[in-house]
């Protein structure tokens, strides 16, 4: 269940005010419909006046609310059929990351992300979503096997990031996921992600480099996380809504950084206020993006990837007079 | 300090732990910065050493075999042959794309400080007689972290190995993704790892050495994707930090976790090289790689 943030809390005031009049109405048989119709109105201004000026650190909070649709939400919406595949072939199959086969739309494809729980008890299960080295190594297997049978892969990143302890580094969660980053990269078929929440660092990238990268309205992604980065930069990480300013971690920011290829609009509010429909704008725009892939080769779907990668990046280059000869 | 200096004296044995001494160091680049002043105390064991004696051993201490932090410079004299050096893309710099509060004095003091415009030294050179494309990271430059200009000199250097098709190798002594560039300092690694695919489809050689520290997104990405990986003695070489982890799991690490060794067991390296045996290392791994050093003359066809 969403929980309420407290930018929320006038909404949440008016709401029950509205409600109160309703009943009183009901109860008493006095008509007071201007009254109740004025204060409707009024919510309605207020949400948008308060949704459409929310504060970076705002964002973060409705994209780690609870009641989004995790990625097997999502594939629920997008496949007609699908099949989950488990285990990594080497350690384990991590239940951080799940991933399967299926049809969209009667198109086969692979889908692949990060699972957060919907509950506590499922999210100890699922580690909050932050998965191992083996959770990238069975992602990494599913895409090989797409790319062996000429399926599209589409992912669903929402993780805080890779998991931090000491079973993750003794069974290599650096080289996992920079395996992922190096092969993803030549994935001889087309790839969408889909930034859907939280995009925690490198446990976000380790799915993360695709042709495609669209974000969701309130959804973040970041080098660090933002209450890290104050802990690092102010040595307070009650300075977290500081440093997501700071940091430009919101849609627009990536979007204008050039990471992100488009933002998908989620209902007012966020995701968690409609899931159903924030699951079909999710998969109109995977579907109308991945009929724009299939129409390049692969080749050029490849050089347009690493095209994309290149130039990635703001530097300054001063021209130097070459000393060789 | 100067006390110290008096309490006990001891004297450095050359040349005993290991049967050859210092291969091939290059004495025309005098080695800057590091070690200062005439005498230096060993960070590990506290034996005092001479600077000249630090030098002739590779900057490791004879005793307990600490290994000193070496500076990019340092460490292209130490790798390659003399005057085989040439620099690439050392016009490079970094810019503030966030607007990042501080980020460009940092840097400026960086640069002051390292004499270096960027954490990263990239270039061609030879090692014993093969010809490498080089790539030295430098922990001095706000701890060896990558920005956009470390992301793109490092990528231009993969491309040009790509390009000669000769090896590649990185020595990589970072702490991450430079935070102050945010997202793009992330994508650095993609960007990164996405020129090593193509230098691997090519079947060119990648030996990336990994020298304290190398954690962060540098480790989860080109540091941990090299052919071969090798590994300085003691060097710390992991994904998340020591007290991140220790927050998470709530108990105390074993004190050599993520250290080279803890990743050597664990299987994530290679081999654990003595300094002074890296350049021998690095050779042999050429030869085998080989028909593309000094005398093979034809680079072509192969």
């Amino acid at each position: 269940m969403a929980t309420q943030l407290e930018f929320e809390h006038p909404i949440i005031e008016l709401q029950s005010k509205i409600q109160e009049l309703r009943q009183f109405m009901q109860e008493s048989g006095m008509n007071l419909n201007d009254e109740v119709d004025k204060l409707e109105r009024r919510l309605l201004e207020l949400k948008s006046s308060v949704y459409s000026t929310l504060t970076p650190w705002q964002r973060v909070q409705v994209a780690r609310q609870p009641g989004r649709p995790t990625t097997l939400d999502y594939i629920q919406g997008l496949c007609s059929e699908f099949i989950e595949l488990h285990g990594d072939r080497n350690f384990r199959d991590d239940p951080a990351i799940v991933g399967g086969i299926g049809l969209m739309d009667g198109e086969p494809v692979t889908v692949i992300g990060t699972q957060k729980g919907r509950d506590t008890k499922e999210n100890i299960h699922r580690n909050f979503g932050m998965a191992h080295p083996e959770g990238y190594r069975k992602a990494l297997r599913l895409m090989k096997q797409a790319e062996q049978y000429h399926r599209p892969v589409v992912l669903f990143i929402d993780t805080a990031g890779a998991y931090p302890g000491m079973s993750a580094e003794e069974r290599g969660q650096s080289e996992a996921i920079a395996r992922n980053l190096r092969e993803m990269a030549g994935l001889k078929t087309p790839t969408i992600s889909v930034v859907a929440g939280e995009g925690g660092s490198g446990g976000a990238l380790g799915l993360g480099v695709t042709d495609r990268i669209f974000v969701l309205e309130y959804a973040w992604y970041s080098v660090i996380a933002p209450e890290s980065a104050a802990a690092i930069m102010w040595k307070d990480s009650g300075q977290a809504a500081r440093a997501a300013e700071t940091m430009r971690i919101s849609a627009l920011d990536l979007l204008e950084l050039g990471v992100a290829d488009g933002i998908i609009k989620e209902p007012e509010g966020g995701a968690q206020k409609a899931p159903a429909q924030t699951i079909q704008s999710v998969k109109h725009q995977v579907v109308s993006s991945l009929a724009e892939l299939k129409q390049l080769s692969i080749a050029e779907l490849l050089q347009a990837r690493y095209d994309k990668y290149r130039d990635m990046g703001v530097y300054f280059e001063r021209s130097v007079d070459k000393v060789s000869t | 300090m100067h006390r110290d200096l008096f309490k006990k004296r001891q004297y450095a044995t050359l040349g005993q732990q290991y049967a050859e001494p210092v291969p091939a160091i290059n004495n025309e680049i005098p080695a800057k910065d590091i070690p200062k002043g005439l005498v230096n105390k060993c960070e590990s064991c506290g034996e005092l050493l001479m600077a000249k004696e630090l030098q002739k051993n590779a900057h490791t201490c004879p005793h307990c075999g600490h290994h000193f932090s070496v500076d990019a410079p340092t460490r292209l004299s130490l790798t390659l042959d003399s005057d085989t050096f040439e620099e690439f893309d050392a016009g490079i710099s970094s810019v503030d794309p966030l607007g990042f509060p501080g980020y460009m004095d940092k840097v400026h003091k960086a640069q002051e400080m390292s004499g270096l415009a960027e954490g990263i030294v990239t270039g061609q050179g030879k090692i014993s007689g093969f010809p490498v494309v080089i790539g030295v990271m430098d922990a001095r430059f706000i701890m060896g972290s990558m920005g956009s200009a470390v992301g793109e000199k490092l990528t231009r250097a993969i491309e040009k190995a790509g390009q000669l098709r000769i090896p590649l190798i990185l020595f990589t002594a970072s702490g991450g993704a430079r935070m102050q560039e945010g997202i793009l300092s992330l994508m650095q690694m993609a960007k990164t790892s996405a020129a090593l695919e193509r230098l691997q489809e090519q079947g060119t050689l990648f030996v990336s050495v990994i020298t304290h520290p190398t954690t962060g997104g540098v480790s989860a990405s080109f540091a941990s994707l090299g052919d071969i990986i090798l590994a300085e003695p003691g060097a710390l070489f992991g994904f998340a930090g020591r007290r991140v982890i220790e927050q998470t799991i709530r108990q105390n690490l074993p004190d050599d976790f993520q250290t080279a060794e803890f990743m050597l067991k664990h299987g994530m390296v290679d081999k654990v090289v003595h300094r002074a045996q890296l350049r021998d290392t690095l050779t042999t791994i050429l030869r085998v790689h080989g028909l593309r050093g000094e005398g093979s003359g034809d680079t072509t066809g192969i």
